[in-house]
């Protein structure tokens, strides 16, 4: 479901140095190939007719894939307008893991998760938390650092963040 | 000069000279990034009047909400410790790590760790203590403090980081760029999270409704540290508790924007430990994450340390509602030009680290630095938690001075200071408390005590026992005071045919020693039909205030008032040329007179300039003022700026015809007294000189200077070659 919120984030996402990638169910197993490098790992993805059937990624992953692997693929619980951020939530499938130690993070989101600003983030979280599970990262951006004199993108966590954007979802 | 003033001065410049221009450069960034971040929200005041109201009835619930976190916390399969000073979360970490069986701890940044030094403590135990944030770890491998509370390594460059690594790492090629070190540092310590048992964090914010933290970073050192390790200790101030999930949200908007500038940092973590993600074993090719068993164990501790006394404090407690986001420290002019290790204490640097010193270590701490808060109320805008900063600086100096030692040597300023003030209090605090006292001599034998301070043998006594500087031109007394002028000259708008009615208020420069622009707010305001009234009415409390003598400062207040009612009453306006007294009024005598007395003190006064653009917006004729088309340098003034008072004298010069620039230093440096005091002369000759490099580009080098506040325009005089002036001596006919 595309509203002016997703042009809006679309916006914000690549004014933090977010790549955006607009997509659809159907095109969705070109559309990350292209996103990922290998080797690739993934998390499950709750979107219907969107999975990894037919791309590279590893949707099981064991640690030492994690290890090994250069794309961490998560689904994103929702994605906030305003900030270009996009709300991750740890499932106990490793979620945490996969957007933090591969050097590229590719985090998809349906279009119709998409809230236009931190108040209505938060209370999209306030439901979430109530049924648990309770852990969340509002992500905006690559992980930064400007503690070496001067701005360095990649720093603990992923240097590139990709966020492939179900249109139809 | 005495010892500890030089020891003092001395370390200072060293400071000034090793660290200034890092620390500089990093913290004018964070504080333009502020302004600019902030004037993105419409609802900026709204959002902190909002955090502030949330953080006020956490504080008041603040025993409700530790049991309610302990029992969502235990609810969660987490255990809750509430220690209650230093050696107690010590020990119990202690306990914790050696239960785990831990010989290696990883950190992500955490204020409140560095408070209780547990990284000495555990390592005192055999306990290897990585800390992974970047700027931590530069300090860790430097045997340094921070020097900021959020980027706490700002004062070393990348080429002394490039050299301190690598001298102590022998890497192979040596690392220059920040993206080498940065490289360099991610996979040193990348092996250490691997390796380590315990991840320890702090936390910006606990709910207690759903016993989450909140966690707020950029690099992902944090998340890091929890997610790899199965054991998890937050360490916490009992502070940052807040009731719900929901309360975070005004916080989330303006911590990184308050902080560093940015509109939200990279990873904002809400975290409910023990977290679901599972352990991950780097080695195992087998077992897919989904399915790994482990079992994470989660510790928070929450930590008093004399907080629960901040609570019951009336003065301190608005400490307890910080959160730690620097931008009192970034929006400082001190601060700016030395940073976190002149300007802070065994823990916490900045403004508010007056407040936490004092309360978390005592005053002894606070008052290795208290001095360099001038009140010159610049941070007080910018705290996302509406703190009165320098207020909580003025009671502890006064708490400081009152702790002094009664028998030390204050002979000189005996009789020059009927002050309300115990003996022992620093001679160079009760000189300066008490200029009113000394102005008023040195009008009454003016000219000889002109000549006679800047004779040689009563300056170098000034400078030896009372500490003021050489190097400072002492302020000229007039003969003449300016009431005398105005008693002798009468008012020449009749009440009867005047459009309003002022009384303009006699502050002691004014009266005292820049009676020309006294004289200039009379002729302004008369020309456009105001009757005005020279009251006798004494000092404001300013200058006690500013040196912590607060009792001083509120028998001045209640004079003063006393004084103006009966004006008000009658229907005058109080007009006040003076920006620092004008802010008394406005702001600290809230502090000093019942309430009633302060807001209607404050509804009736007016700064002049402020006055005139009203006058001018209400009809009044600009020709009756002197026109002209001069290329002007304006530089307001920083208490004048607090109240948001600049524009409006920006706005009459413009009116009037000329071509207005202004600067954007947060002081001129001056600050009162402050830089006449021979510890802190080179300091407000450092903030001063990037005032003066704003005035003396191409653009402004040929400008006539104007300035609104007395010791701004002493501070220009003696940066600039040309004399500057207040905007009323401009503006007023002649
Ligand atoms: S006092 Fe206010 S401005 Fe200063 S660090 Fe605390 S919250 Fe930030």
């Amino acid at each position: 479901m595309v509203t002016s919120h997703t042009d809006a984030f679309v916006e914000s996402a690549r004014r933090v140095d977010a790549v955006v990638t607009p997509t659809t169910a159907d095109e969705f197993a070109a559309t990350l190939e292209d996103a990922v490098t290998e080797p690739a790992v993934g998390t499950p993805l709750p979107f219907e007719g969107a999975s990894y059937d037919g791309t590279p990624v590893d949707g099981a992953p064991t640690g030492a894939a994690l290890a090994e692997a250069a794309t961490g693929v998560t689904a994103g619980a929702a994605a906030i307008a305003d900030y270009g951020s996009v709300v991750l939530q740890e499932t106990g499938a490793g979620e945490e893991l996969l957007g933090l130690y591969p050097d590229r993070h590719v985090v998809v989101v349906a279009a119709s998760d998409v809230v236009p600003d931190m108040p209505a983030a938060f209370e999209e979280l306030g439901e979430r938390f109530a049924e648990g599970p309770r852990d969340a990262i509002l992500a905006t951006g690559p992980s930064a650092t400007a503690d070496m004199g001067a701005v360095v993108k990649g720093v603990h966590g992923p240097r590139d963040v990709h966020v492939l954007l179900l249109e139809d979802r | 000069m005495s010892d500890s003033r030089r020891q003092k001065a001395a370390r200072i410049r060293s400071l000034i000279e090793t660290e200034g221009d890092a620390v500089f450069e990093n913290t004018t960034t964070f504080n333009d990034g502020r302004y600019e971040s902030v004037q993105k929200l419409d609802d900026y005041e709204e959002l902190k009047s909002r955090a502030r109201a949330i953080k006020e009835d956490a504080i008041a619930d603040l025993p409700d909400l530790v049991e309610q976190v302990r029992e969502t916390v235990e609810g969660n399969g987490g255990t809750v410790y509430l220690a209650e000073d230093e050696a107690d979360a010590q020990r119990y970490i202690a306990e914790v790590v050696a239960d785990r069986d831990a010989d290696s701890v990883v950190k992500s940044k955490s204020m409140t760790s560095e408070e209780i030094e547990i990284n000495e403590h555990l390592e005192s135990k055999g306990v290897d203590v990585w800390e992974t944030d970047l700027g931590e770890f530069v300090l860790q491998v430097a045997d340094e403090a921070p020097s900021h509370i959020v980027a706490p390594a700002i004062h070393r460059s990348r080429e002394n980081i490039a050299e301190l690594f690598n001298a102590h790492f022998e890497t192979d090629a040596p690392l220059e760029t920040a993206e080498d070190l940065t490289e360099f540092a991610r996979e040193y310590l990348a092996e250490q999270i691997k390796d380590a048992d315990v991840g320890m964090t702090g936390a910006n914010f606990v709910t207690a409704d759903t016993g989450t933290i909140a966690l707020v970073t950029s690099e992902g050192n944090a998340r890091k540290s929890v997610a790899t390790t199965d054991t998890h200790v937050a360490v916490a101030g009992v502070e940052k508790i807040v009731p719900s999930l929901g309360d975070l949200q005004p916080f989330v908007e303006l911590i990184g924007r308050s902080g560093t500038g940015q509109d939200i940092t990279a990873y904002v973590s809400l975290l409910t430990p023990p977290v679901g993600t599972p352990v991950p074993d780097f080695e195992d090719d087998e077992t897919p994450l989904a399915e790994v068993d482990d079992d994470r164990d989660y510790h928070l501790v929450l930590i008093d340390n004399g907080r629960m006394a901040m609570r019951d404090d009336d003065d301190l407690r608005e400490t307890l509602y910080c959160i730690r986001c620097s931008a009192c420290a970034n929006s400082c002019a001190n601060f700016q030009h030395v940073g976190g290790h002149a300007f802070g204490g065994e823990t916490y640097s900045g403004g508010i680290a007056t407040g936490w010193e004092a309360g978390v270590h005592g005053e002894d701490s606070a008052a290795e630095f208290n001095d360099l808060c001038t009140g010159c109320s610049r941070c007080v805008n910018q705290c996302p938690v509406e703190i009165d900063i320098p207020w909580i600086n003025t009671v502890v100096r006064d708490r400081i001075n009152r702790g002094a030692d009664p028998d030390s040597f204050d002979f000189l300023v005996e009789g020059l200071t009927p002050d309300a003030e115990p003996a022992g209090l620093d001679v160079q605090k009760r000189f300066f408390g008490n200029f009113e006292t000394a102005a008023k001599l040195g009008s009454a034998t003016a000219p000889l005590s002109n000549w006679m301070m800047e004779a040689g043998p009563v300056r170098s006594a000034l400078e030896r026992f009372v500490g003021v500087d050489g190097r400072r031109d002492l302020p000229t007394f007039e003969r003449e005071t300016f009431r005398e002028w105005f008693a002798d000259r009468g008012a020449r708008v009749d009440p009867a045919d005047a459009t309003r009615e002022v009384v303009l208020y006699p502050d002691v420069y004014t009266n005292y020693v820049s009676t020309a622009r006294g004289k200039a707010a009379v002729r302004a305001l008369e020309s456009l039909d105001v009757h005005v009234t020279v009251p006798g009415v004494g000092e404001s409390g300013r200058a006690p205030l500013s040196q912590g003598m607060v009792s001083t400062a509120s028998e001045k207040a209640s004079r003063v008032y006393g004084a103006l009612a009966e004006h008000i009453d009658a229907g005058r306006d109080v007009v006040v040329v003076e920006p620092s007294d004008l802010a008394m009024f406005a702001r600290e005598y809230e502090r000093l007179l019942p309430e009633q007395s302060h807001e209607r003190l404050a509804e009736r006064s007016y700064e002049v300039m402020e006055y005139l653009y009203g006058l001018l917006e209400n009809g009044g004729d600009p020709a009756a003022l002197a026109n002209g088309s001069e290329a002007v340098a304006y530089h307001s003034h920083c208490q004048q700026r607090t109240l948001g008072l600049e524009a409006h004298t920006v706005a009459v010069l413009e009116r009037l015809g000329h071509d207005v620039v202004t600067s954007d230093v947060e002081c001129c440096g001056m600050a009162g007294s402050f830089g006449y005091k021979q510890e802190y002369y080179d300091l407000s000759m450092d903030v001063g000189d990037e005032l003066a490099a704003q005035f003396t580009t191409d653009g402004t080098r040929d400008r006539t200077v104007v300035a609104s506040g007395t010791s701004c325009l002493e501070q220009l005089d003696s940066l600039l070659q040309r004399v500057p002036t207040h905007p009323v001596e401009l503006v007023a006919p002649r």
